[in-house]
């Protein structure tokens, strides 16, 4: 007889379907940015690098963040596993999204720019402050043992970090004398045809992938959460069954036993 | 304002009787300065155009030792606990705690700038603009340190937690009393009221936010 294999999985029926989706959006994102749309007349193939890091930081500050924003007052509020999970998933997920906006930014910016990196840009600046704070958020969860405590504490960190998203985004504005980057080529119509096809598929396929990543990261970490618990009831179980033992052997000891009888 | 003013006074106490602001934080700060001058090979022209940073920078790593220090003396004691119990409100404790830190700061920050008018010939050609940034800027590291020194509290690893969760945090603020600072030392031609304005904000943003959640993480601590 076959022993029972009860592995526990994040996979599902939807996961997959998403996966596929994210998987085939991706090929096609990939072909018209690198292939298809025509290079940029003053930026020329650099501007190919645009499809993949304007819609890393737009799921990175406008999605990641604020469901890390929500989760964690829900956390604060409801007192529940479930929302502090989901909070450590969009935080985990930002970090990955925000590092991608990084690096891409950062590979741009040396053919137009004429540098890696501009540290007079407020708004590279401010998109590395957010990195920082969410690595920080993630090495504080680590370092708490408590799942309570884990779960208040770093929703307050979550929050006030998430406050810095409107920092990021007001920055080409608010400091328009103190920047490089250029403000939204969407808003500024300077998208057309098959750039703003690409740009718009890539955002969307980028939005997926967040929904299909964060799925799997929150039940990785549901099924942690599990571990945790029957970690404890294992325990509890164990000390228990050792104590009645004890009881049960004092119980019938000799002396007892004679003085019961006496 | 009375619990308030008792909390600071008690911080202060200590920190009169014990001196460990005094004997270690404050020679600490002068050491960094002194590191710094021969880090830039005792440059005069560099020293001074690089003042405001340095300065600040110096401020920071002074302020994580500071807020250890304010956080160790009520984790040992479990005076906490005490607080919690004397029926203060969370948001007046850590008002108190802030005041505290701020003054143990803006007296470091004193020393320091004697240090760099002696050590890098800087002067202040707008003392008022620099006060104001100053001022602003110690509130700032003073309300976010406060609450992210109790954040840090209980979990083994508070020395190297405190400055990766803080450090990011204070960015803003290092960046405005830099500005404020070029102003006041007539480093950089800059709108330094603007940027001590902008400082006034983000004090009173962390003050409020430290105050709001001062309760939920002490819950904990």
């Amino acid at each position: 007889m076959s022993e029972s294999t009860n592995v526990a999985t994040t996979g599902s029926r939807t996961t997959q379907i998403l996966g596929f989706v994210v998987l085939l959006g991706l090929s096609v994102v990939f072909v018209l940015a690198f292939v298809v749309t025509e290079p940029d007349a003053v930026q020329q193939d650099a501007v190919r690098m645009f499809y993949i890091h304007v819609p890393a930081a737009i799921v990175a500050l406008y999605l990641t963040v604020p469901a890390l924003a929500v989760a964690s007052a829900m956390a604060l509020y409801k007192k529940t596993r479930w929302w502090d999970i989901t909070a450590a998933a969009a935080a985990e997920l930002g970090v990955v999204f925000c590092g991608l906006t990084l690096v891409t930014g950062v590979i741009w910016g040396r053919p137009i720019w004429n540098t890696w990196w501009e540290w007079g840009d407020v708004r590279l600046l401010t998109t590395l402050v957010l990195f920082l704070m969410l690595l920080g958020y993630l090495a504080y969860r680590r370092s708490v043992v408590d799942p309570g405590t884990r779960a208040r504490r770093s929703a307050v960190i979550a929050l006030v970090a998430s406050t810095n998203v409107l920092l990021v985004n007001r920055s080409v504005i608010w400091w328009q004398n103190r920047t490089l980057h250029q403000k939204s080529s969407l808003i500024e119509g300077r998208l057309e045809d098959m750039k703003l096809f690409t740009f718009a598929l890539s955002t969307l396929v980028f939005a997926v992938m967040f929904f299909w990543m964060m799925i799997h990261r929150f039940r990785i970490g549901w099924l942690e959460h599990k571990i945790e618990t029957v970690g404890v009831d294992a325990a509890i179980a164990e000390r228990r069954a050792s104590a009645h033992a004890g009881l049960d052997e004092a119980i019938s000891h000799p002396a007892l036993e004679k003085e019961g009888s006496t | 304002m009375r619990e308030i003013w008792a909390v600071a006074e008690k911080d202060l106490r200590i920190e009169l009787r014990s001196r460990i602001v005094a004997s270690q934080v404050l020679p600490f700060a002068l050491i960094v300065l002194i590191l710094f001058g021969l880090a830039l090979d005792a440059d005069k022209a560099t020293l001074r155009a690089f003042t405001p940073g340095l300065f600040w920078i110096t401020v920071l790593f002074t302020s994580i030792l500071t807020i250890q220090r304010s956080v160790a003396v009520e984790v040992e004691s479990e005076a906490f606990e005490s607080l919690r119990l004397a029926g203060t409100a969370p948001w007046r404790i850590f008002a108190g705690k802030a005041l505290a830190v701020s003054v143990q700061l803006i007296a470091i920050e004193v020393v320091l700038a004697v240090g760099v008018i002696v050590l890098y010939r800087s002067s202040f050609e707008a003392p008022g603009v620099a006060a104001v940034g100053a001022l602003s800027a110690t509130v700032a590291i003073a309300s976010a340190g406060s609450l992210y020194g109790v954040l840090a509290v209980g979990n083994g690893v508070r020395d190297t937690i405190l400055p990766m969760l803080l450090l990011p945090v204070l960015a803003p603020v290092l960046i405005g009393a830099t500005r404020a600072f070029d102003a006041g030392l007539g480093t950089a031609a800059v709108n330094g009221w603007a940027w001590a304005g902008l400082l006034g904000v983000v004090a009173i943003i962390y003050g409020t936010i430290g105050a709001a959640a001062y309760g939920v993480v002490l819950e904990d601590a």
